[in-house]
């Protein structure tokens, strides 16, 4: 239908003759089947490395932040770097799930449901580090504006630090009832499908009892545009509010008005490289390849393009202001020590050359389409993406304004074990996640299954935009009352193709109605082979393969003849197929024919 | 008194909005219709007055920026005032530059939390309700519509509805709630 028109131009979103329970069926798979060798192998040496990192966890709380590599210059280095490194991840979630969806790019159906997941796995990583660094986390609830034992001594308001409180746990709770809001249809998807009591009944607590009414989804939809209305904003201000952390410091390095545009762009940068990390992977895991597609990581690719750009020339400010400010502090900062030539050069260059220099290759398309070498420059982001922030911790106040303290930082296995811990618990709760959870919001892909699916755009190309492919079967055929009751009988399915069971069955007993074809054929005319050219007669509205095939037992292969019938021809038609009596005269074949000759 | 409805079954979206569009024009009165996603257009076709959820966004919004001025003010301006780094804290006015980030939080946070609750609440979805779809499959790729068949010819109903291209159709007798 003409509702559904997409631009030929743009390739399909999901590939393959995907039908609506098709969906279902792919998306409720790995939730309903059994987890394979490798997904237990992969979690087991997350689970270890969670449990390792808890181990140090435990230890720097029982003894003392001592135990890590900081000292009296460097009293923030790897705890901080995590953190940062760990929001950003989570922005990727919520600009695919909120950005894109004001921007309505349909893109983002098969995606946002995982990177949400990320973005609320990371963000929990993320808050783990400044409640260890208090080292009395027991005391964390010090940080909320309440009455306390001090008379009534308040958090400070005018501190970025109890700023990033109120955002980092306000974008955390958001983000967690906008995932959930999505999961509730899918949730009650995989209630209906599942055999299985326990899960019927986990699932039916889980979708908080969802039944897709009407009503219901209007508000569900009006929730998730408002939703994403706020989230925008709120994603911009997290990571901004971060930023100023560091920027209304007064440390060289530091002090510096670009940084919250520079960070926003750092965190969608290195979120859209965790998304690609992760869905290069799942997609292929849980056979998801059809929804998750090309096309899908050459968009992401294009949003690391630009992010990438934005941090790259944001480098190259901080450079140029170190130079032209005139400020000593900056000079020794970036230029004549400098973060490239100083005793950090090696984590400048790293720097360098995972977030500029590789991610260049991004711009040739064939590179850019390459699942593998996508994966490969998502990891190198990755990992350039946590020197950037090592680069603004560490480099920065390793050199602060008195000379004599000027040091270098020495991690501790406690640093390494506490962020491989953390590395390890986000991949123990995405594991979870992705044999438990509805990993694509089927929903959603369903609504732009019509406009964006494969076999939808095959049958437009074929049949024309405006051609509905809803067929108005006669329901009483000779008022016997419903024939019969079967699925999809309404529906044209023309991207079935005639199967061999049906191709026999199809025959027309040709010696009992002879009298007939040879009246009918009279009188629309013969086809002969040597002279005319058979018509695809699949594209009048109306008639499927099966319809053709008897026509051609007929000898009806061109619109011309096609075009010739009357009334009485249509009913010698239907006494010949009795199958679908009035058929031909309601959907008037002859102007059909008529029009698709004259196109020809 | 007992409710009788009847449940006609659609396997595509296009049908329904078809079928309901037939129904309705011919004063026919849907009472309900469940489908496995958000079919666009349906609400208006079924004749939904538009929700109203966003308005109240917006006023828990306000509370929100309000709950944070008034915190903010007390527990800064008059409580316990004190000098931090030099920014002025005589009057809110002059102080509020720094308060900007949390005003917006709370904000969000009032307006997104409130919002949703009151969407579970007046959708009815908490932890464990039931699930009222009735035929399964309306999550997957059936499409449900009920119609009052009250004061109707049931059997003439029935044979509109499988003119609309229903595939399935059920007569359910309901004991109303009220």
């Amino acid at each position: 239908m003409s509702s559904h028109y997409e631009a030929p131009i743009r390739e399909p979103l999901v590939l393959g003759d995907k039908s609506y329970h098709d969906i279902s069926v792919d998306v409720a798979a790995p939730v309903l089947g059994k987890a394979s060798k490798s997904w237990w192998i992969v979690f087991t040496i997350a689970l270890v490395a969670f449990l390792w990192g808890l181990g140090c966890i435990i230890y720097t709380i029982s003894t003392g932040i001592g135990v890590w590599g900081l000292n009296k210059t460097i009293g923030w280095a790897w705890d901080i770097t995590n953190f940062v490194w760990w929001v950003g991840i989570g922005h990727a979630g919520t600009l695919i799930s909120a950005v894109l969806l004001l921007f309505r790019q349909k893109w983002r159906m098969a995606v946002n449901r995982s990177a949400e997941a990320m973005t609320i796995f990371a963000v929990v990583q993320a808050g783990l580090f400044p409640i260890i660094h208090m080292g009395r986390p027991w005391l964390a609830y010090w940080v909320l504006p309440i009455p306390n034992q001090f008379g009534s001594l308040w958090v400070n308001f005018n501190s970025p630090l109890l700023w990033d409180v109120f955002a980092i746990s306000t974008y955390l709770s958001i983000s967690l009832v906008f995932w959930w809001t999505g999961l509730l249809p899918d949730f009650a998807m995989i209630r209906d499908r599942t055999k299985s009591p326990f899960q019927k009944k986990i699932y039916g607590i889980l979708s908080f009892g969802w039944s897709g009414r009407v009503k219901d989804w209007q508000r569900f939809e009006e929730v998730s545009l408002v939703l994403a209305g706020l989230a925008t904003p709120l994603v911009l201000s997290v990571h901004t509010i971060v930023s100023f952390d560091f920027a209304t410091s007064v440390v060289p390095g530091w002090h510096s008005t670009i940084y919250p545009p520079y960070f926003v762009a750092g965190a969608i940068f290195s979120g859209f490289a965790m998304v690609q990390t992760l869905l290069i992977i799942m997609r292929k895991v849980s056979h998801l390849e059809s929804y998750i597609t090309v096309l899908h990581i050459e968009y992401m690719n294009k949003v690391i393009l630009l992010t990438g750009g934005i941090v790259t020339v944001a480098y190259a400010i901080e450079f140029f202001i170190g130079w032209y400010s005139g400020v000593p502090y900056e000079n020794y900062t970036y230029l004549s020590f400098g973060a490239a030539t100083g005793p950090y050069w090696w984590a400048f260059w790293a720097l360098i050359t995972c977030n500029f220099i590789v991610p260049l290759s991004l711009w040739v398309k064939s590179l850019r389409r390459n699942i593998m070498w996508t994966f490969f420059v998502a990891l190198i982001i990755n990992i350039g993406m946590w020197f950037e922030r090592f680069d603004i911790i560490v480099v920065n106040i390793s050199k602060d304004r008195l000379t004599s303290s000027w040091t270098m930082f020495q991690p501790t296995f406690v640093d390494i074990g506490t962020f491989m811990g953390t590395i390890g618990f986000f991949f123990v709760l995405f594991l979870l996640y992705a044999r438990t959870f509805p990993v694509i919001a089927q929903a959603e892909v369903k609504t732009i299954m019509k406009t964006s699916g494969e076999a939808f755009k095959r049958l437009r190309a074929e049949h024309g935009d405006d051609h509905s492919h809803v067929q108005h079967v006669e329901q009483y055929p000779a008022d016997a009352g419903p024939a019969a009751n079967v699925e999809d009988k309404d529906f044209d399915s023309a991207f079935d193709d005639l199967t061999e069971e049906e191709s026999e069955n199809n025959e027309i007993d040709i010696e009992l109605h002879r009298g007939k074809i040879e009246n009918l054929l009279s009188r629309i005319g013969t086809y002969d082979p040597e002279v005319n050219k058979q018509d695809d007669l699949k594209k009048i509205s109306g008639v499927g393969p099966v319809m053709e095939q008897k026509l051609h037992q007929l000898g009806i292969f061109t619109f011309e003849q096609v075009s010739r019938m009357t009334d009485r021809e249509y009913d010698l038609l239907d006494e010949i197929i009795s199958e679908f009596p009035g058929r031909a005269k309601r959907d008037d074949w002859a102007g059909q024919a008529q029009a698709l000759k004259n196109k020809n | 008194m007992a409710a009788t409805k009847i449940h006609a079954i659609y396997t595509d979206d296009d049908l329904l909005m078809q079928a309901v569009k037939q129904t309705r024009s011919a004063n026919y009165h849907i009472s309900e219709v469940f489908t496995p996603f958000p079919v666009h257009g349906l609400d208006h076709a079924v004749g939904l007055a538009p929700t109203r959820i966003a308005i109240t966004a917006f006023l828990y919004g306000l509370v929100g920026l309000s709950v944070a001025i008034t915190m903010m003010n007390f527990m800064m301006i008059q409580d316990w005032p004190q000098n931090i780094g030099g920014k002025p804290s005589f009057t809110y006015y002059q102080n509020m530059p720094a308060f900007i980030p949390i005003m917006f939080e709370l904000t969000v946070f009032f307006a997104g939390h409130l919002m949703v609750i009151t969407f579970y609440m007046r959708s009815k979805l908490w932890p464990f309700k039931k699930a009222e779809n009735p035929d399964p499959r309306t999550t997957d790729d059936h499409f449900l519509m009920e119609v009052d068949a009250d004061n109707h010819d049931v059997e003439k109903l029935t044979k509109f509805l499988y003119d609309t291209g229903a595939s399935e159709i059920s007569l359910i007798e309901k004991e109303e709630d009220h």
